[in-house]
C-alpha cells in the first residue's frame, strides 16, 4: 500500500527540515538513539510497520522523548531507567567536573534521560545531610558535660521533603517557563522536562561529598565548602542552560540564569544553617543547657 | 434461537430413542492424578491448629536459617513469604522504643517512622530492581530484603544489652563493632540472593540502594540512647 511509503516520505522531509534548522547536536542524538535502542533490543523508532503510535513519534523523532508505550504500562516507566553502571558513573563525573565547552545535557545525556541518577542522588544527599548533622553537632558538643546525644531523627523527614520538592518543583518551573518563552517555532532547541530533572538531579552529586566533609566542625572550612560546591554544580546549571536562553532578550536570559543560582544557593545555604549548627546556634530547646559551652565549645 | 435450532438439529432425530438400562457400557476413564498436596490440602481441616501453625513457623525458621548461611540456594526465592519480614520489623521497631523521652522531637524514629522505612524502602529498591530490568518478582524481592534485616535485628538485641553496662567509650566501641558486622553481613546476604536475577552490566545499581537501605538501618541501631 502507498502509505507507509507515504509516511516515510513524510518522516525524511521532517527530518531535514529539523536537521537544517539545528544541524550540530540533531545527528549526534539520532544516532545515539537507534544505538542505544539497538543495544538495548527495544523497536527503533523508524520503524514504520508498527500501529498509529508511530506517527507521534515520527513528529519528536529528534526531539528528546523515548518512551514508546503508553503511560500505563511498566515499559514506558522501564525506559526511564535505561542506563548502564558506566553510563551512570559517566554522568556522576560530569557533573562533578564542568568544562566550559560542555554542556550536560548534550554531552553526557544525549537524549537517553534517566531517572536513577537524579532519584538515588537525592535519596543519598537526604540521609547523608542528616547524619553529617547529627555528627557535627556531636562533635562539637563534645567539650560539654551537659550534652546528651540525641539521634534527631525528625531531621530525616525535613531534609527529604525539602531535598525532594527542590529537585521536583524548580525543574517543572524552569521547564514550564523555558517552554512557554520558545513558543512554538523553537522546540528543537529545548530540552525535555525529563531532560531538566536529570540535569538537576545530577548537579546535587557534589553536595553529597561536601556535606560529609561539613561534619568538621570549624566554621571557616564550612563556608569554604558551601563556595566550591555552589561554584561547581551552579556552573553545571549555568552552562547547561545558557545557550537555551541566550537567544532570548537579554533581561529574560540574565532573569533566568540568575534565578537558577540564587535557588540553588538558597538550598545550599539553607541546609548549611540548619542542619549544621556550630555550638554557638544550637536550637532555643538546648540554648539554655549549652550557654555555657558557647564561649567553650567555639575555637 | 437459530443457533439453538441449528445445534437441536443433529439430534433431532434421537428424541425419541431410549437406552434400555442392560446395554453395557464401558470403557476407561483415567483422570490424571495430581500431586499428592491436593489430598493434603483437602485433610489440612482436620489436622490440629498446632501442626498448621508449626507448618509456617518451620517455612519461617528455614529461611532465617538460610539468611545465616548465605549460599546460592533458591529456598528463599521459591518459596517466598512476609512472615519473617514481618515478624523481624515489628521487633525491631519495638526494640528501638524507649529512646530519648517521647514527644522530644529529638529522640530517635518512632515506631512508625521504622516501618515506613523498612517498608516503603523495600518496596522502593524492589521497584528499582525491576525498572532496571531485574527478572525477580515483586514479592521475592520483598521477601528476601526482609530476611536479610535478621542479622541488624540480633545486633539491636545484643547493643540494648551492652548498654546495660554504664560504661560509654567500651560500650560504644562493641557497640560499633557488632553493628558494622552485622551491617555487611546483611548486605552480603541480600546481594548474594539478589545479584542473580540482574543484567551483569547493571548489578552495581542494583546493589547500591540495598547498601544505602541496610546503612540507614544501621545508623537508626547504633544512634539508639536509651533514656537517662
Amino acid at each position: 500500500m502507498a502509505s507507509p511509503n507515504d509516511l516515510q516520505f513524510q518522516e525524511f522531509e521532517e527530518a531535514a527540515e529539523l536537521l537544517s534548522a539545528d544541524p550540530g547536536a540533531s545527528t549526534l542524538s539520532m544516532s545515539a538513539s537507534i544505538a542505544s535502542s539497538a543495544a538495548a533490543g527495544e523497536e527503533v523508532k523508524l520503524d514504520l510497520s508498527e500501529d498509529e503510535d508511530t506517527q507521534e513519534e515520527s513528529s519528536e523523532l529528534l526531539g528528546s522523548q523515548k518512551p514508546t508505550a503508553s503511560f500505563l504500562t511498566f515499559e514506558y516507566y522501564q525506559s526511564f531507567f535505561d542506563v548502564d553502571t558506566v553510563q551512570v558513573l559517566d554522568r556522576v563525573k560530569g557533573s562533578v567536573m564542568p568544562l566550559p565547552g560542555r554542556n550536560f545535557i548534550k554531552h553526557y545525556l544525549r537524549s537517553n534521560p534517566d531517572l536513577y541518577g537524579p532519584f538515588w542522588i537525592c535519596a543519598t544527599l537526604v540521609f547523608s545531610v542528616a547524619i553529617s548533622g547529627n555528627l557535627s553537632t556531636f562533635l562539637s558538643e563534645r567539650g560539654n558535660p551537659d550534652y546528651h546525644y540525641r539521634p534527631q531523627f525528625h531531621r530525616v523527614t525535613i531534609a527529604a521533603v525539602v531535598i525532594f520538592l527542590y529537585a521536583w518543583l524548580v525543574p517543572i518551573g524552569l521547564w514550564s517557563f523555558l517552554t512557554w518563552r520558545q513558543g512554538a517555532e523553537r522546540q528543537v532547541g529545548g530540552y525535555s522536562f525529563l531532560e531538566t530533572v536529570c540535569v538537576y538531579g545530577y548537579s546535587l552529586f557534589i553536595y553529597i561529598p561536601t556535606s560529609v566533609l561539613w561534619i568538621i566542625p570549624s566554621e571557616w572550612l564550612h563556608w569554604t565548602l558551601v563556595l566550591v560546591a555552589m561554584a561547581i554544580s551552579g556552573s553545571v546549571l549555568v552552562l547547561t542552560f545558557w545557550p537555551v536562553v541566550r537567544d532570548d532578550t537579554k533581561l529574560t536570559a540574565v532573569a533566568t540564569v540568575g534565578t537558577i543560582i540564587v535557588l540553588h544557593a538558597l538550598l545550599a545555604v539553607g541546609c548549611k544553617m540548619y542542619f549544621f549548627q556550630t555550638a554557638a546556634r544550637l536550637p532555643v530547646s538546648e540554648a539554655t543547657n549549652n550557654y555555657n559551652a558557647s564561649t567553650t565549645g567555639v575555637h | 434461537m437459530a443457533a439453538a435450532d441449528e445445534s437441536s438439529r443433529p439430534f433431532a432425530g434421537l428424541s425419541d430413542v431410549s437406552i434400555s438400562g442392560d446395554i453395557p457400557v464401558e470403557g476407561d476413564i483415567s483422570v490424571p492424578v495430581g500431586p499428592s498436596r491436593r489430598d493434603d490440602e483437602f485433610s489440612t481441616l482436620d489436622e490440629p491448629v498446632k501442626e498448621t501453625i508449626l507448618r509456617d513457623l518451620r517455612a519461617v525458621g528455614n529461611k532465617f536459617i538460610h539468611v545465616l548461611y548465605p549460599k546460592r540456594s533458591s529456598a528463599l526465592l521459591r518459596d517466598w513469604d512476609l512472615w519473617g519480614p514481618l515478624l523481624l520489623c515489628v521487633t525491631l521497631a519495638l526494640l528501638l522504643q524507649g529512646g530519648a523521652a517521647k514527644g522530644d522531637d529529638q529522640s530517635g524514629p518512632q515506631f512508625a517512622e521504622v516501618f515506613v522505612i523498612i517498608w516503603f524502602g523495600s518496596i522502593i529498591i524492589t521497584l528499582n530492581s525491576k525498572l532496571l530490568g531485574g527478572t525477580i518478582s515483586f514479592f521475592q524481592s520483598l521477601c528476601v530484603l526482609g530476611y536479610c534485616i535478621m542479622p541488624l535485628t540480633v545486633a539491636m538485641a545484643t547493643c540494648r544489652i551492652v548498654l546495660l553496662v554504664p560504661n560509654s567509650l567500651v560500650s560504644f566501641v562493641v557497640r560499633l563493632v557488632v553493628v558494622t558486622a552485622s551491617f555487611g553481613w546483611s548486605t552480603f546476604a541480600s546481594t548474594a540472593f539478589l545479584a542473580d536475577s540482574q543484567p551483569p552490566n547493571r548489578k552495581a545499581l542494583v546493589v547500591y540502594p540495598v547498601f544505602l537501605f541496610y546503612f540507614v538501618i544501621a545508623w537508626m541501631i547504633l544512634t539508639f540512647t536509651p533514656t537517662q
